[in-house]
């Protein structure tokens, strides 16, 4: 156990290094630096500028010098936004993206993990058949179009919710149903999937014969298994929801994560982007971790090997 | 490897008759080449170019003239939906091929090798699965200024990381095999043994994981144009059109409902037929139903 973590530790500090390094090599194709975007700047100025953001030394050395600003916790300022760390930048918009993204994957499993349970345990009855093309429906309806939709009934027909924004203390209900309906047809198909598969298999039948009740069966003895593929796939799916849905972000008007890189990228804030980028790749790689430990809690046929 | 006098099918042919088997397959095939068809030629058979604007056509219903109505600049919507259409399913089928070749390259790759070296570029799959690959297309849309052909590279060089394994792990489980054994043993070289053995084997797993990737991958470029990265207008995709019709679909819902419309009906075909390849290739999964 301590040596798989350790190793999961190596590898995510490998991981997190090679996305700086990648990200640092792309933004520097992109015009873009501190003063970009200011007029009538005089050369003093503009020096002065260059030497603050360290923007006259060689690429390796700003490459260095920005490993050693992750390394140390000590993080640059951002382009754009003059004076503000990026960290700061991250602490506005994280909690808006994380606020919509732990709603919309609540909302999600609640309705995807009964919605797949009760089409496993009836096979080809009327109820599989529904729940089966309701998640169907689901994947093949894209939120870029369900999002909108969404929008448009709520907010402008029934006036329920603020169509965007971020104002109100409702207004994550939108994106975050957005998110779940969609997020919830992926889960509803892997449960059903992997439900009935489990429910085959002989330590079920096992639990029967010794006379165990058909709920505990399958809450107790089948829903362990069977949970195993929709981790795998919350792991990553979480990491993207908990950092912005960009899609959604952007029909919402959220003032998240994904805004804030879309902005960083199209504007040349190197720094801003570096910054998006690394936490998003450090919030996969723990979410990876949490998700394999906890798959080796549930199925004893897992070892962690490093 | 079938031999005209063998009484079985080949496995092509095989995997083709349990595929065709069920109707609702079926459909999604015909609906796809009747799509594809529709996109490629529709357009040319247009009497209005997708771009042309006319503008006291402002936003109108549809009409015997413009069967799908206008767009607020007077645009033929019909035109305007098959022209974007090509261009979504160039971009899924290109980026797909991109991913595929990539995969079945870096998995044969790994699973010959074995080994160190298998273990060791299985790693590095493991580490690019960390990656926030969606800020790398963002910044790679800005970068090159948003052309067709990066669009599909960039979206394929991503995608390939789940075929390679799957193509590594058929490799591993192939190469001991008996026959590969007997191959080898009746003098056949390296390539001949990969050419006429191996690639064959792998085709039905690459077939149907390639086509599970073709609607993600659509789905990644219109999510690219959605956010005004990906195709610019006046050029047209699916996620173009729902951008826009995204943006005016208060007074005209409709301009938002019909790519729409298209856009599902094409990623639920395609899923329907990826479940249906997979079935088709993979008997185990087949004695499930």
């Amino acid at each position: 156990m301590i040596r798989f973590l350790f190793s999961r530790f190596v590898q995510g500090i490998v991981v997190i290094l090679v996305v700086i390094t990648i990200t640092f090599s792309l933004s520097q194709m992109v015009p873009g630096g501190a003063i970009r975007n200011e007029r009538n700047v005089s050369e003093e100025t503009k020096k002065a500028q260059e030497e603050y953001y360290g923007l006259n030394k060689p690429w390796i050395v700003r490459l260095g010098l920005t490993i050693k600003h992750y390394a140390t916790f000590d993080l640059p300022d951002s382009y754009h936004y003059k004076g503000r760390g990026v960290d700061e930048i991250i602490a506005s918009g994280f909690p808006v993206s994380a606020a919509v993204g732990v709603a919309g994957l609540t909302i999600a499993l609640l309705i995807g993990v009964p919605l797949g349970a009760i089409a496993a345990l009836r096979p080809n009855t009327l109820e599989d058949r529904g729940s089966t093309l309701a998640a169907t429906l689901g994947i093949c309806t894209p939120s870029m179009v369900l999002g909108p939709l969404i929008a448009m009934l709520f907010g402008l027909k029934l006036r329920w919710f603020n169509v965007a924004g971020w104002f109100d203390s409702s207004d994550w209900v939108l994106p975050a149903l957005t998110l779940g309906i969609i997020y919830s047809a992926y889960i509803a198909r892997l449960t059903r999937g992997s439900m009935r598969e489990t429910l085959a298999q002989e330590f079920i039948r096992t639990a029967r014969a010794k006379g165990a009740s058909e709920s505990s069966v399958v809450f107790l003895h089948a829903m362990k298994l069977a949970s195993l593929p929709v981790l795998n796939f919350l792991g990553p799916a979480a990491a993207g929801l908990l950092t912005g849905s960009f899609i959604v972000e952007t029909i919402f008007q959220l003032p998240g994560l994904g805004q804030f890189f879309i902005a960083a990228a199209t504007n040349g804030d190197h720094q801003l982007t570096i910054a998006i980028s690394t936490f998003y790749a450090a919030l996969i790689v723990g979410f990876n971790l949490l998700v394999d430990i906890l798959q080796a809690l549930l199925n004893p046929r897992i070892r962690l090997q490093s | 490897m079938s031999n005209a006098n063998h009484p079985s099918p080949s496995p092509m042919r095989a995997a083709w008759r349990r595929l065709m088997r069920h109707r609702l397959n079926a459909w999604a095939l015909w609906f796809l080449v009747a799509l594809a068809i529709l996109c490629g030629v529709g357009p040319e058979f247009s009497p209005y170019d997708q771009a042309e604007q006319n503008l006291e056509l402002k936003a109108t219903d549809p009409s015997n003239e413009h069967w799908l109505g206008t767009d607020p600049l007077g645009r033929d919507m019909l035109t305007r939906i098959l022209h974007g259409g090509r261009v979504s399913l160039e971009v899924g089928l290109l980026a797909t091929g991109v991913a595929a070749l990539i995969g079945v390259i870096y998995g044969m790759m790994s699973g010959l090798a074995g080994g160190r070296i298998d273990s060791a570029l299985m790693r590095v799959v493991d580490i690019l699965y960390a990656f926030p690959f969606i800020n790398f297309v963002i910044l790679l849309m800005v970068i090159v200024g948003r052309e067709f052909w990066l669009i599909f590279v960039a979206i394929g060089a991503v995608e390939w990381l789940t075929m390679a394994r799957v193509v590594r792990g058929q490799v591993l489980a192939l190469k001991n095999l008996e026959f590969v054994t007997a191959a080898r043993a009746s003098g056949a070289g390296f390539w001949h043994i990969v050419w006429k053995h191996l690639l064959p084997n792998v085709t039905g797993p690459v077939i149907v994981y390639a086509s599970l990737t073709v609607p993600g991958v659509m789905l990644l470029e219109a999510a690219l144009s959605f956010l005004g990265l990906g195709i610019q207008p006046p050029d047209a995709s699916w996620g173009v059109l729902i951008r826009e019709g995204a943006n005016s679909m208060e007074t005209y819902p409709w301009m938002l409902l019909y790519p729409g419309i298209f856009f599902s009906a094409t990623l639920l075909a395609l899923n329907l037929l990826g479940d249906g390849l997979r079935d088709a290739f993979d008997p185990k999964s087949m004695s499930q139903q």
